[in-house]
């Protein structure tokens, strides 16, 4: 090849050659807006290397006081907490998990074809779904006062419209044949839903409380830090009292009971699924 | 004949015997959740006399909360009780406070893909590292991704003081360790030919990690980062309620000082940003996996 053929080439397709001087101008532009945007957040953030520096210094002396992690002198007292939780979780979204599933059916396009209805109940959902387990705790909290009912409250409410949407998306996948045939044998509309379509639905929307079950004993350990009951209300006081073993030993029991739930579900799941 | 209805009988002998075994188990499994259910109530006092008497006050408190808007005085200046504007009279503030809110996030799971993409080599099978570096990748990851994030804030507040410092951290922390077993595990699903390649033509650990795995994998890391962003938005919008900064912080004062129409007004305002940076964030992140592919 001569260089001027080179060249044309080099003029035909310019990013076969390596990255163009505009490519690499946009590359080096969009690492400065980067390095700016980093530098600018931190400074706003008020991070400075003395103030990383001091805070991992105070982190290494809180882990060296946790270590052993022990118990402190209320046994009880943690157990009952870590009962409380999974009590909230279970409680919570069973609560959820039945009232959500009329309003699944109701959400559904092959059972309601009311489409406005189902759109603007659809939003609804969304702006549900927005809002943090713990914003409902809180607000529980203040409407019925300390205590784990608030923390069940906060978890039913919650989970109602994500649950609502997973088991109407079930509803809308579910085969149309065995509900047509239903109907065409003369069986009203609820016949319908009961032997048409719940038989199909109902080890998918099993399978997805269980989910719900398993994180919500994860959010259920932290909802006492508002006061909603459960673990979570000692370990915000103990850390309060700076009792750094008894932190550490709770959330260990934390970690181990979320572990056993979660093996419990996922047995019980692949049970009741896979024996249908 | 004979012969034809004697298997009739017996088909319909095992029928009505499947049934019966089918309705026990039903019955069975019934009951022990009645059991678990009852237990459940009565360890977290559900009881039905505390349940009726706090549904009247939910009832109440969310009338409380909700905004007295007038339709004649709808856009009427700050001043007139009934208007948007008396309704968001704090407007800027709480944008300014949402803006940093979405910064805390930004940066915690830059720090936190930063953290998950350096442990998620080791903690991937196939790359070969050694088996202690394996363990210890793999059980850090899984410490941090079992420990909430509001109890790593609890302990970094005490650590770092309060402010929005302490959240960051707490945040990154989950998220390095729930994103990095995301990764590992994308790393793990990739084609080993250009690695075997590096490797053969001489190319150390360290190479083959950045010119064989790392481009094949790094579609799937961008979408989880970037849907990991949405989810920590919505987790530091929260991590205020213990004084690690963010407009969680002024949602806790509101809600306990009860200063009622304000709780509704910033709620809504973290329903509509979340919504908002969830759709931006989606079409980002295909254009992003698309420019990357």
């Amino acid at each position: 090849m001569t260089p001027v053929e080179i060249a044309s080439w080099q003029a035909r397709m310019p990013r076969a050659f390596g990255p163009t001087p505009r490519g690499r101008a946009l590359r080096v532009l969009g690492g400065v807006a980067f390095l700016t945007w980093l530098i600018g957040t931190l400074w706003w953030f008020d991070v400075s290397p003395q103030r990383m520096w001091n805070g991992l210094n105070g982190l290494l002396v809180i882990t060296r006081l946790m270590i052993p992690p022990s118990p402190g002198e209320q046994w009880v007292e943690i157990l009952h907490g870590l009962a409380e939780s999974v009590a909230m979780a279970f409680l919570g979204t069973f609560i959820a998990a039945l009232i959500a599933v009329p309003l699944g059916f109701m959400g559904a396009n092959n059972v309601v074809t009311n489409t406005l209805f189902r759109f603007s109940l659809r939003r609804v959902f969304d702006g549900f779904r927005g809002v943090d387990q713990l914003i409902w705790a809180l607000a529980y909290v203040r409407a019925v006062g300390l205590g784990p009912l608030a923390g069940v409250l906060a978890i039913a409410t919650a989970d109602i419209a994500v649950l609502a949407k997973l088991y109407a998306e079930a509803i809308e996948n579910a085969e149309k044949k065995q509900a047509e045939g239903i109907a065409a044998a003369g069986g009203s509309p609820t016949l319908v839903m009961r032997f048409g379509i719940l038989p199909q639905v109902a080890p998918v929307m099993l399978g997805h409380a269980l989910y719900f079950f398993e994180s919500n004993t994860r959010s259920a350990t932290i909802l006492g830090v508002v006061g909603a009951g459960g673990i979570g209300l000692q370990i915000a006081e103990r850390i309060r009292v700076r009792h750094w073993d008894e932190v550490a030993f709770i959330i260990i029991l934390m970690v181990l009971m979320v572990a056993a739930i979660d093996w419990l579900s996922g047995k019980l799941r692949r049970r009741l699924i896979g024996a249908r | 004949m004979n012969a034809v209805s004697a298997g009739v009988g017996r088909q319909d002998a095992a029928f009505r015997e499947l049934r019966r075994q089918r309705r026990t188990t039903t019955v069975i499994g019934l009951t022990i959740l009645a059991a678990c259910l009852l237990l459940a109530a009565r360890i977290s006092e559900f009881y039905p006399s505390s349940l009726a008497a706090g549904v009247p006050r939910i009832g109440e408190y969310f009338a409380r909360i909700t905004p007295s808007l007038e339709w004649a005085k709808l856009f009427a200046g700050v001043d007139t009780e009934g208007s948007l504007a008396f309704w968001f009279y704090r407007l800027d503030a709480w944008a300014l406070l949402l803006f940093e809110t979405a910064q805390m996030a930004a940066l915690a799971t830059l720090l936190g893909a930063v953290v998950a993409l350096l442990l998620a080599f080791p903690a991937a099978k196939n790359t070969g590292a050694p088996a202690w570096a394996y363990q210890l990748s793999r059980r850090f990851l899984e410490a941090t991704r079992t420990v909430p994030e509001i109890v790593f804030a609890l302990i970094f507040v005490w650590a770092f003081g309060v402010g929005a410092l302490a959240g960051i951290l707490a945040i990154a922390l989950h998220s390095a360790g729930a994103l990095g077993k995301l990764f590992a595990d994308a790393m793990e699903n990739v084609e080993m030919r250009p690695w075997d390649g590096v490797r053969a033509s001489g190319g150390s650990w360290f190479e083959a990690c950045r010119f064989a795995l790392l481009p094949a994998a790094l579609p799937d890391l961008l979408s989880y980062a970037m849907l990991r962003f949405e989810i920590n938005l919505r987790s530091a919008s929260v991590i205020g309620f213990v004084g690690a900064g963010g407009i969680g912080e002024e949602l806790y004062k509101v809600i306990s000082f009860n200063y009622y129409e304000e709780i509704s007004a910033i709620i809504l305002l973290v329903i509509l940003s979340v919504m908002v940076i969830d759709l931006a964030s989606e079409r980002l992140r295909r254009r992003a996996i698309e420019a990357v592919a």
